[in-house]
């Protein structure tokens, strides 16, 4: 027994101490920094414990741009991209020639380099002083007026990015929302179908009831991963995410952390606690919608 | 509503896609179901029953043939156009909703002059739940009902829209047994009530002949024979029907005609009358054996089994095509289990001969 | 015989409306399509563009008749593309690999064994899932830094050898092994090891497999951390290579000549997703999220 034992852990020890280093001392550590005032990186001393890091970015103009920044993406890209996947993956749940190849190809930008593909958006949206882009040139055809959408006003960026978000989140809804509708039973349409039900009636009152646990994990997740934006961010406008007001809560993070205005571990700490409480909070409050709405 | 299938068939494409070949589900089907019967679709499964319902219902279109409702050509109707009431074998109840919300699911789906009031809607849904008896699991969803009251929650939902024509894809076979002896006695019940005609289909011979007013039996696809269920056990058309109905099975005997003399081996056990020379199959049904010292057909003993009304002598016979031969006689026969073997005649109406290649019965007199 | 007519309009009425009805479909289901697809065909096509000709096009063609590998030439020999990918291969084999040493230890202790304290640990572990990276990122970067281990492959990769996550899903894997085989292994006198080595492995292959497929998508395209732990040019993995190339690369725009690094950094992904792609859709709808 006592051999058994020591098996048991030997065999976890690997694990255990890569999460203890990584994963466990960090999360401790985080909460610890992010009270420690006047934190100095290189002589690795401080002044005192207290709450002026949080108010220090809570002030900081930088993180509430980030915060706006964020919100709007949210906000925008979750509801979108889990409306737009729905659609798709009913219409894909309703034919039968060329599905997969649909599939496989809208799956396509789950594999690929987030950097690499959001440059080429970039060439697509930006306008130079040789070429107003490809984008430009489609809107100028519809009769419209071009944009610098990567240095030009915010709304564009912000159009921009939120495009790209919702390309790079699809593959995956429509993955799990494809699925969802495949394991719905087909006599529940067989027996609608028989009562005479409109196609709209189908859909609002048996598919989507059906489905709607996997809605909401994708809400969920959606949520989370939208709160943690930032490569898709840098991608298209560049790593000095400030100068161009489009910096992410997470961005702002790395930012204080590390790079040209970097150094600051306990300002990024604390603004990764308040972001880590944001998207706490939202999920809890997820939680307990879709524990009022799922019900069967 | 009378309802005629006319030469009805359907064919799919094969499976494996190498193969050319097509899988016929349903052969030819030709039926007209008088108005207000219950009908019994019986058959082994695979045999099609299932996919007669499909085309009746609509959700499948034939490949040949026509449907009529009435005078009414639906063959190429869309299922939500034909008026149909369908339980499925699963019953497809929608498990987000309550039985009540379940049984007027139909009804909100009324367009037009069609449409009915919350009022009318309640009373029509309350009128169907009193004759299943639900009443008192309206507010219940699916999830909190048993398999039988989901199945009464499953005919109301069907009923609640007056159909002219009522499908039941095996109604019972998510039942448990004593479930399955009560609920087809109120299916019959229902059905009576309300002059519905009654489609249902089912691979339990005993519960399609208990509550049938015509049964029809298939076999791959194909029609074997349709009537009133004591005439089609009592007068089968064909060895297959002989050997799906009546429990326990027919007993099949390798047998020769010589003379318009029955033989099994070198016995002959019955004069049949206008039966030229030849070998056939021979069935008896379990009642037509009479134990009989001096009776023509010897068979090996293997055990009496005393079953209150009747006694049961399970033999056994080289010419049988089972391993044992089943036999039900009265009690009164006092039958002593020790001898050896025991000799039979036969009774004429109980047994059957089929002739070797079609399998097609011989008439004797 | 009204009714007669009634019903021919009314079969008449739902054959072309379920025809429309396809035809609409199928239009937005290519709608999607020529969205999902057409960044990737610009990419091709801008890298086969010639630097004069692009920069000529003040409306860029959607076609090009003169293609030209010359800007394949130029980002392999103007910027280290080729030291990008070889650092960012040999990281992703080198995370992959360990990660999936450690996680099977794990999982195979937590399926198999029995030891005092292994439900208190698991239930542990699984709190552990939901702890964000971003929360625990400042304090890894401070560790490694403090142990100087920046700009080298050991500190890229020591963060990124466990997951917690990969370690549930092989457990619940290896439950699934039935118990007889692991008795009649006893029975036989197999050691544990050779037990996980000979019988679970094999068995669980397309499971290992899987996370094998998502572990090396993951590595591929992973971007913060290496940011933040590499500034040293000859550590870069692909990601920051290609946002180097981007800001100080070939001068900034030539873009035909970045375009063509895109493409040779997308590429082994793509060639990885067509031979596997129905194993990699099963595995992320299985439990993968865009990370």
């Amino acid at each position: 027994m006592e051999k058994n034992n020591l098996k048991g852990w030997l065999y976890l020890l690997p694990a255990i101490a890569f999460l203890g280093f990584f994963l466990v001392y960090p999360l401790v550590d985080v909460f610890i920094y992010s009270f420690e005032e006047g934190y100095n990186s290189a002589s690795q001393t401080f002044f005192g414990h207290g709450w002026y890091n949080y108010s220090y970015v809570l002030h900081d103009t930088y993180f509430l741009q980030a915060v706006k920044n964020t919100i709007i993406l949210v906000a925008v890209t979750v509801p979108l991209s889990t409306g737009i996947a729905l659609l798709i993956s009913l219409a894909l749940s309703s034919i039968k020639p060329l599905k997969e190849l649909f599939q496989t190809v809208y799956f396509l930008p789950y594999v690929t380099n987030t950097l690499a593909v959001g440059l080429v958006f970039m060439i697509l949206f930006k306008k130079t002083a040789y070429s107003d882009g490809m984008i430009n040139v489609l809107i100028q055809l519809f009769g419209g007026k071009s944009v610098d959408f990567i240095d030009g006003p915010y709304w564009a960026k912000m159009f921009v990015l939120c495009f790209y978000t919702i390309w790079i989140v699809m593959p995956f809804k429509i993955l799990i929302l494809t699925s969802a509708l495949a394991s719905v039973d087909q006599t529940y349409y067989n027996a609608a179908r028989v009562d005479g039900t409109s196609k709209f009636r189908i859909f609002y009152k048996i598919t989507l009831p059906m489905i709607s646990p996997m809605i909401f994990y994708l809400v969920i997740t959606g949520f989370i991963g939208a709160f943690k934006a930032y490569s898709d961010a840098v991608a298209l406008f560049g790593t000095d995410l400030n100068a161009a007001g489009m910096n992410t809560m997470v961005g702002y993070i790395y930012d204080m952390l590390y790079g040209n205005s970097g150094g600051f571990p306990s300002y990024a700490s604390a603004a990764a606690i308040i972001l880590f409480v944001i998207v706490l909070s939202i999920t809890c409050i997820n939680l307990s919608i879709s524990r009022d709405k799922i019900h069967y | 509503m009378k309802i005629v299938l006319e030469h009805l068939t359907k064919r799919y494409p094969s499976r494996d896609r190498k193969r050319k070949e097509e899988v016929i589900a349903v052969n030819d089907f030709t039926f007209e179901i008088p108005d207000g019967k219950l009908i019994g679709l019986l058959g082994p499964s695979g045999c099609g029953k299932s996919t007669t319902l499909n085309l009746i219902s609509g959700l499948e279109k034939p490949t040949e043939g026509k449907i009529y409702f009435g005078e009414d050509d639906v063959t190429n109707l869309p299922p939500e156009n034909r008026g149909v009431g369908l339980v499925f074998q699963n019953y497809a109840l929608y498990p987000h909703l309550t039985a009540y919300e379940n049984i007027i699911f139909p009804l909100q789906n009324l367009k037009g002059e069609e449409k009915l009031s919350k009022e009318e809607m309640e009373e029509r849904a309350m009128k169907v739940a009193k004759m299943v008896q639900i009443e008192r699991l309206m507010e219940r969803k699916p999830g909190q009902m048993s398999g039988g009251q989901q199945q009464r929650v499953a005919i109301a939902r069907a009923l609640v829209k007056t159909p002219n024509v009522l499908l039941l894809d095996e109604p019972l076979s998510n039942l448990d047994a004593r479930l399955r002896l009560q609920t087809r006695e109120e299916i019959k019940r229902i059905q009576q009530e309300t002059k519905v005609t009654t489609i249902f289909v089912t691979h339990d011979q005993e519960e399609a002949m208990s509550i049938s007013d015509m049964i029809v039996v298939m076999k791959e696809g194909a029609v074997q024979q349709i009537g009133k269920p004591q005439e089609v056990y009592d007068v089968p058309e064909n060895l297959f029907v002989a050997k799906f109905l009546g429990t326990p099975p027919i007993n099949v005997f390798e047998a020769s005609v010589k003379n318009e003399t029955l033989y099994i081996g070198s016995e002959a056990v019955l004069r049949v009358g206008g039966v030229a020379d030849q070998d056939v199959w021979c069935a008896i049904r379990p009642e037509g054996f009479i134990p009989d010292e001096n009776g023509p057909l010897t068979c090996g003993m293997i055990a009496v089994e005393v079953m209150g009304r009747d006694t049961s002598v399970v033999c056994t016979h080289d010419l049988c095509e089972a391993v044992q031969i089943r036999t039900i006689i009265s009690a009164e026969n006092k039958i002593d289990a020790s001898k050896k073997t025991i000799r039979f005649s036969l009774k004429p109406y109980k047994t059957y001969i089929f002739a070797k290649g079609s399998e097609e019965r011989i008439d004797f007199t | 015989m009204n009714q007669k007519l009634d019903f021919d309009l009314i079969e008449k009425r739902a054959k072309r409306r379920e025809r429309v009805g396809k035809a609409a479909l199928y239009a937005f289901l290519v709608f999607w399509g020529l969205i999902v697809l057409f960044p990737f065909y610009w990419m091709v096509l801008t890298s086969v563009k010639s630097y004069s000709t692009y920069n000529a096009e003040y409306i860029p063609k959607f076609f090009t008749l003169k293609p030209t590998f010359q800007n394949y030439f130029d980002a392999f020999s103007t910027v280290n593309l080729a030291g990008y990918f070889g650092n960012t291969l040999i990281f992703t084999l080198v995370t992959t690999a360990l990660m999936i040493i450690v996680i099977t230890l794990a999982a195979f202790a937590f399926a198999r064994l029995e030891f005092k304290g292994k439900n208190l640990v698991f239930t542990g572990f699984l709190a552990l899932m939901m702890i964000p990276t971003e929360l625990v990122v400042i304090t890894n970067f401070q560790t490694i830094t403090n142990w100087g281990l920046r700009n080298t492959f050991t500190g890229l990769i020591l963060p990124s050898v466990t997951s917690v996550f990969y370690i549930y899903l092989l457990k619940e894997n290896f439950e699934q092994v039935p118990d007889e085989l692991y008795k009649a292994a006893k029975v036989d006198g197999t050691s544990d090891f050779k037990y996980l080595l000979k019988v679970l492995i094999p068995i669980t292959r397309p499971t290992l497999v899987t996370i094998i497929i998502l572990k090396v998508i993951e590595c591929w395209n992973s971007y913060v951390w290496p940011r933040l732990i590499t500034d040293d040019e000859a550590y870069f993995l692909v990601s920051n290579g290609i946002q180097e190339i981007r800001e100080n690369g070939f001068g900034r725009e030539n873009i035909p000549a970045m375009m063509a690094a895109v493409v040779v950094i997308s590429l082994p992904l793509i060639i990885l997703f067509l031979f596997f792609h129905d194993k990699i859709m099963e595995g992320v709808s299985r439990g993968g999220t865009k990370g």
